[in-house]
């Protein structure tokens, strides 16, 4: 868990190169400045970003350095179900997770390398060990109007946890989504918080 | 009411430049430096003059221009471009400059994006440069204005080097107010200043050397470094840089009363190091890479005669490779004191192969785009030299074909067509067909062929030319017709640049044609000498912003027999079924054709309307 006098609340962002992970992560960030708290944050980008995996830490309330230490993190926040996995290490053992059930196959599976491990074993597998909210965040994103919004659902879902208000996190969706999509990102943030709060 | 504002680092370095007066900033890209020009180039309103040069030494070169006229400049380069830009580094220490100059270094711990993990410190080191190392983005942005300062009192350039973790990390960042006044150009001439004939440079190797105690002087009553004695604690915490934020996590976590000194400059503050030493019975020092810090405390208690002992990488528990963290820096902790350690995985996610969960995580690596035209060019590339010719490569998003089998050296920079070169000299008989992207050979690849071709090397060059540069974020270049701000300028011709150096057979061919690929490599194959295939299609990523739509392609699975030729080109949006033994396409799909042109089944064709 984020220590006192070190960080307020620490999560950690996983996906895939190309989900909107930093977006994500700067909704989540710009609102805690809003917030008046400082914010620490670390990205994956150049090399990582072609289809890898990725990941981001963000810790509010940190004037530290920005890497969140192992079992450290409040919630882990899982744009697809693998990565839920790779990372759970990070996740404090009374952590949360919550993740999308989308899985988005990497080529060394499509080409035949390896196998995709069963998405409801791998949920299975967390509920073991921590709790966990999985939903197809990639269905409610289109629910809402377009797939790509599924980063925006996943923020939706986290904003229950975060020490942040709810009207500050929309203000950061509409400010930081592209003009044309704030009606369906702001949608998709609504599913995203009510599947997390059920 | 000034302003707070949530900032990637490399923009909160930006930030700096423009609040410190900058005039020309010149840099080449190269990750995790390259938003700094990125953003600096796209601001509607600027004040200063901006390029992407072609290299990091054009790029210092064209900085040092400005700075000997008196202006304010900065260069920004990864560290391994300190090594392009070392030959006028080196010597620009002695000339000086007149009015102020910043190198901007981003070093790559961990290796994150890079093919070392070099420590610019040492450079600062070895050519006498004063060199500023951030902990925190603010302290960049901060650093910024304090280095064109310090950098017109000792006339001297001076290093600034963020990390990955400040270039890549984001935080709050307070904005400081922007310099309204600027030099002015004014070029003086002084030939016993500016032309380093042996008779000048004598000179001003001496006057360097004696320059040295003023930049101490300087940097020990600099904001960058902060001492903390505890007068009840025999135990002293040296950190530098990121390394310091680190160590103060730890020592939290821990509840460590220790002395400590967060240091930010190099060469480091003598006097605190000093005061530290005699507060202590033992001090450790934590720094990401190289001991640099390390070795000056050992140096500066020596001569002190101080009994202290002083723990550290040299012989100590302080890792010397890959990034630190506050968990490293705790176990590190919890060894010198005698805590109890907790086992920790030293590294978590792609390379992490210990599975606490028992379910084996498919590996994840980065891959070419869907439609890059690098696949198709590597795909007939292999097809016409064969698996067993000789592959070397370079710098570039064609570096990820190290997957396809054609790519079987990387380098540095420029190094593909020198390698090919050296084994043909060598006497190597096996075919050598070699590949760089159209940055890259604009950056030294160049001066390879010139190379390559005076010597009579009998290989292919091959420049994979998708107008960009594409990994470290689409930066333009000198084939695109545009500069950094947008402006429209000389499309400079690859072909004609080759035929310029000399090159007897230079073919364009679009790759995603395969069959006229493969004929353009067969000829190359045949020729006698320097042969240059430059395989010429938009980036993907490229075309989709600018437009660009195809339509995608679809396998029709009552033709498809699994024969997994298509599988095999390893495109991500190609899929295959083991039980059902098709391949199928999913949405990933670009359109650029190429597996309904390998498919010899005729499967694979486009949707349509």
């Amino acid at each position: 868990m984020s220590a006192p006098g070190i960080s307020r609340f620490d999560l950690v962002i996983a996906g895939v190169g190309g989900q909107g992970a930093i977006l994500a992560s700067d909704i989540i960030g710009k609102a805690a400045v809003k917030e008046n708290m400082p914010v620490r944050a670390a990205e994956t980008h150049g090399m990582a970003q072609r289809g890898g995996s990725v990941v981001n830490h963000i810790r509010l309330g940190c004037e530290l350095g920005s890497m969140i230490p192992l079992k450290g993190a409040d919630v882990l926040l899982a744009l697809e179900p693998s990565e839920a996995l790779r990372y759970l290490e990070y996740l404090a053992d009374d952590g949360i997770i919550i993740v999308n059930t989308d899985p988005i196959l990497p080529v060394t599976v499509t080409s035949g390398l390896c196998a995709y491990p069963d998405v409801g074993e791998i949920i299975s597998t967390l509920r073991e060990k921590r709790k966990v909210t999985a939903f197809n965040a990639t269905e409610a994103a289109k629910e809402a109007g377009n797939a790509q919004s599924m980063n925006v659902v996943m923020v939706g879902a986290v904003s229950n946890y975060l020490p942040i208000s709810v009207d500050i996190m929309m203000e950061c969706v509409r400010e930081l989504v592209p003009p044309k999509t704030i009606d369906i990102n702001i949608r998709a943030f609504e599913i995203g918080r009510s599947v997390a709060q059920g | 009411m000034r302003k707070r504002e949530y900032m990637l680092g490399n923009d909160a370095i930006a930030r700096g430049i423009v609040e410190g007066g900058a005039q020309v900033i010149s840099g080449y890209p190269g990750t995790p430096s390259s938003e700094i020009i990125g953003t600096l180039a796209s601001m509607k309103e600027r004040d200063f003059y901006v390029e992407w040069s072609v290299n990091e030494k054009v790029a210092f070169e064209v900085a040092a221009g400005a700075a000997m006229a008196g202006v304010r400049s900065v260069v920004t380069m990864k560290h391994v471009g300190l090594n392009v830009a070392a030959d006028p580094m080196m010597t620009l220490a002695y000339t000086g400059i007149k009015g102020s100059m910043i190198i901007i270094v981003a070093d790559d711990p961990s290796c994150h994006s890079s093919q070392n993990e070099q420590d610019t410190r040492r450079y600062s080191q070895f050519s006498l440069i004063p060199c500023l190392d951030p902990s925190t983005p603010q302290e960049a942005k901060d650093m910024i204005p304090y280095a064109f300062e310090l950098s017109n009192r000792i006339q001297m350039p001076v290093i600034f080097r963020p990390t990955t973790r400040i270039s890549h990390g984001k935080s709050d960042v307070m904005l400081g107010t922007v310099t309204q006044n600027k030099p002015v150009a004014d070029f003086r001439k002084e030939l016993e200043r500016w032309v380093m004939i042996p008779k000048n440079a004598r000179i001003r190797h001496i006057h360097l050397l004696g320059l040295q105690e003023e930049i101490l002087r300087e940097l020990e009553n600099s904001p960058w470094n902060e001492l903390e004695i505890r007068d009840d604690a025999r135990f002293g915490v040296i950190a530098s840089g990121i390394a310091s934020v680190y160590a103060k996590e730890a020592l939290l976590k821990l509840g460590i009363n220790a002395s400590f000194l967060k240091i930010g400059t190099y060469p480091v503050p003598e006097n605190q190091v000093r005061t530290l030493i005699s507060n202590s019975d033992r001090v450790l020092v934590l720094e990401e890479m190289e001991p640099v810090v390390e070795e000056q405390v050992r140096m500066i208690a020596q001569q002190a005669g101080a009994a202290v002992e002083i723990i550290g990488k040299m012989q100590g528990p302080v890792p010397r490779i890959f990034e630190l963290n506050a968990d490293i820096c705790a176990d590190v902790l919890a060894e010198v004191l005698g805590l109890e350690r907790t086992a920790v995985p030293s590294d978590v996610g792609e390379d992490f192969d210990y599975n606490a969960c028992r379910i084996d995580l498919p590996m994840r690596p980065p891959v070419m785009c869907p439609g890059c035209s690098h696949r198709a060019t590597f795909h007939a590339m292999k097809k016409v030299y064969g698996k067993d010719a000789i592959f070397p490569s370079d710098i570039g998003c064609y570096t990820l074909g190290i997957q396809s089998g054609t790519v079987d050296t990387t380098l540095c920079m420029g190094g593909s067509i020198t390698v090919a070169s050296g084994m043909y000299q060598a006497g190597e008989k096996k075919p050598i067909c070699c590949s760089i992207g159209d940055s890259t050979f604009f950056h030294t690849g160049m001066n390879g062929l010139l190379n390559a071709i005076y010597n009579k090397a009998d290989i292919t060059v091959t420049i994979v030319d998708n107008r960009i540069t594409a990994m470290t974020g689409h930066q333009p270049n000198p084939g695109m017709g545009k500069t950094a701000t947008g402006e429209d300028t000389v499309e400079v011709s690859l072909e004609a640049l080759c035929r310029g150096l000399g090159a007897g057979f230079v073919e364009v061919v679009d790759p995603y044609d395969l069959e006229r690929t493969e004929e353009v490599f067969r000829r190359a194959k045949d020729y006698r000498g320097t042969s240059v295939v430059i395989t010429k299609q938009l980036c993907v990523i490229d075309a989709k912003r600018a437009g660009i739509r195809r339509r995608p392609f679809i396998i029709d699975a009552e033709k498809c027999t699994g024969c997994r030729i298509c599988v095999k080109l390893g495109c991500p949006a190609i899929e295959f079924d083991t039980k059902a033994k098709k391949a199928s396409i999913n949405i990933m799909c670009t359109g650029c054709g190429v597996c309904s042109r390998m498919c010899r089944f005729d499967a694979i064709s486009e949707v349509k309307k």
